[in-house]
């Protein structure tokens, strides 16, 4: 994309750019560090996390003023204005990502507590929680670069975590049977897999957006197969 | 490319070039102005969107040396035949210009002009429409009392919509605005950005602007043009999310140049 004849038209459009990327690492780092927790139980990350997590919520508020004050200076239209609804959504998006890690840190770090749990449950998460983590990690790469194709594998991925939280819940639920003992923990474990079903999801909006940027194409309620159709378009 | 729209086209534009001497300032095009909307012309200085407009009521035979070639098709009739009867059409398409330009007569006088020019109506009548003529420019309420001072005595904005309303009392079917409020301040702008609005119930309307939140806000078609050629034409409501072409694209996000 051209410069905007107007410099600090680009200036201010990068400030924000900026800021929803270093949301964005952050949200990862948290989302890595609430992982990690799940395998160690580990007291110290809950409260990196949660010191993270008001960090977080700071950046949405200053995106959230930024594309306030641009949108009122700068009467932004087309590829600008998409771009600006992006910021403003992926914002919103990345905060909730970053409840649901803190949501997966505190849920992990009881059962770590409780004592009651066996490796064996957790590690039912383990797959599934690499996998959001690395569509999310995705998605703010498309978003960076503005990468449809990217974007596009990002939201392939998504129907395979969607179809791994209901196989974790199938598996609880036969485990609950087996053992009542076990209920109370793997309604947790149901709980931090539907946590990370939602950061995927999350993840995925993004990717719709990067999307709808590129192609001016609104593919948030699309199929797949119309989606990969619309970036294949020239 | 089909440059038709979901709504009757009250005048259809086919293959029209136009030259001032030799030199071509509109390149052949084809598109259709569609009957009862707004259609906004942008485009950077020197693009031809007010030539366009003066092709419309053929203003520019005012001028030697300039001709314009092609089909603009009004109600079954080329405007562009030569056979056309010049009086009629421009009753037919009226024009407001960029700047305000009452002429130095009383308020009352300036609307009646041309009217004269094509009625014989009663004094009765005559003042009934100037009413009329006024009110849908929305200016009535602040002239009113003051019909018979001169027109130059009003606001710039006032000015403006005093020439509107000279333009609309004798009834066109097709209202060209060229740059109509560049001139003014906000509220007066903002002022016939809403009779823009209210006048498209009856009437067709072609402004060229270079406000492009302008032609945003006032038009349902958008047309933008460069160097003579018909970029792109389509509904302002896409054209301003998600243009087609990328010429258009940078220059209405500020990319141009």
């Amino acid at each position: 994309m051209n410069e905007h004849t107007l410099k600090q038209f680009d200036t201010d459009m990068e400030a924000i750019r900026s800021v929803v990327l270093n949301m964005g690492g952050l949200v990862e780092q948290q989302l890595l560090r609430a992982i990690n927790l799940l395998k160690s139980g580990n007291d110290e990350a809950v409260q990196d996390v949660l010191a993270d997590e008001e960090r977080i919520n700071s950046m949405e508020m200053e995106i959230d003023q930024l594309c306030t004050q641009i949108i009122s200076k700068r009467q932004p239209a087309a590829i600008d204005l998409r771009m600006i609804m992006t910021f403003l959504k992926t914002a919103n998006d990345l905060e909730r990502i970053g409840d649901e890690a803190k949501k997966v840190a505190s849920k992990g770090q009881e059962i770590h507590d409780s004592k009651r749990v066996t490796v064996a449950h957790l590690h039912e998460l383990s797959w599934v929680s690499q996998m959001t983590r690395q569509m999310v990690q995705k998605a703010l790469d498309a978003l960076a670069r503005l990468d449809v194709k990217a974007a596009a594998e990002v939201l392939g991925e998504d129907e395979k975590v969607d179809a791994e939280f209901v196989s974790i819940v199938r598996q609880m639920a036969s485990y609950m049977m087996e053992d009542p003992r076990t209920i109370s923990v793997c309604i947790e474990i149901v709980l931090i897999a539907k946590a990370i079903e939602r950061i995927g999801d999350h993840a995925k909006n993004i990717c719709e957006y990067v999307v709808h940027v590129v192609k001016g194409k609104d593919v948030r309620h699309a199929s797949l197969a119309e989606i990969q159709r619309e970036i294949g378009k020239g | 490319m089909d440059h038709s729209t979901a709504f009757a086209p009250k005048i259809k534009i086919h293959n029209l070039s136009f030259y001032y001497g030799s030199y071509q300032a509109l390149k052949p095009m084809a598109f259709e102005i569609p009957e009862n909307r707004v259609t906004a012309f942008i485009g950077p200085s020197g693009c031809g969107k007010s030539t366009l407009l003066r092709t419309f009521n053929r203003m520019y035979e005012l001028y030697p040396n300039q001709r314009a070639t092609g089909e603009i098709m009004m109600d079954g009739e080329n405007i562009l035949d030569p056979h056309q009867d010049l009086n009629m059409l421009r009753a037919k398409i009226g024009m407001v210009i960029q700047k305000p330009t009452p002429f130095p007569m009383s308020v009352f006088d300036n609307i009646v002009f041309g009217i004269k020019l094509y009625e014989n109506l009663s004094r009765r009548e005559l003042e009934e429409r100037v009413e009329w003529a006024l009110r849908k420019a929305a200016l009535w309420d602040e002239v009113k009392a003051i019909l018979n001072q001169s027109g130059t005595s009003l606001s710039g904005g006032q000015q403006q919509r005093l020439c509107i309303a000279r333009a609309i009392a004798v009834k066109p079917e097709v209202l060209l605005l060229d740059e109509p409020a560049s001139a003014l301040d906000p509220i007066s702008t903002a002022r016939i950005e809403e009779l823009i609005h209210e006048l498209k119930e009856d009437y067709t309307i072609a402004i060229v602007t270079h406000n492009m939140q302008q032609a945003a806000r006032v038009s349902d078609y958008t047309a933008y043009m460069y160097l003579g050629e018909l970029i792109e034409f389509g509904r302002t409501d896409e054209i301003f999310i998600k243009p087609k072409r990328k010429e258009t694209e940078d220059y209405i996000t500020g990319r141009f140049g």
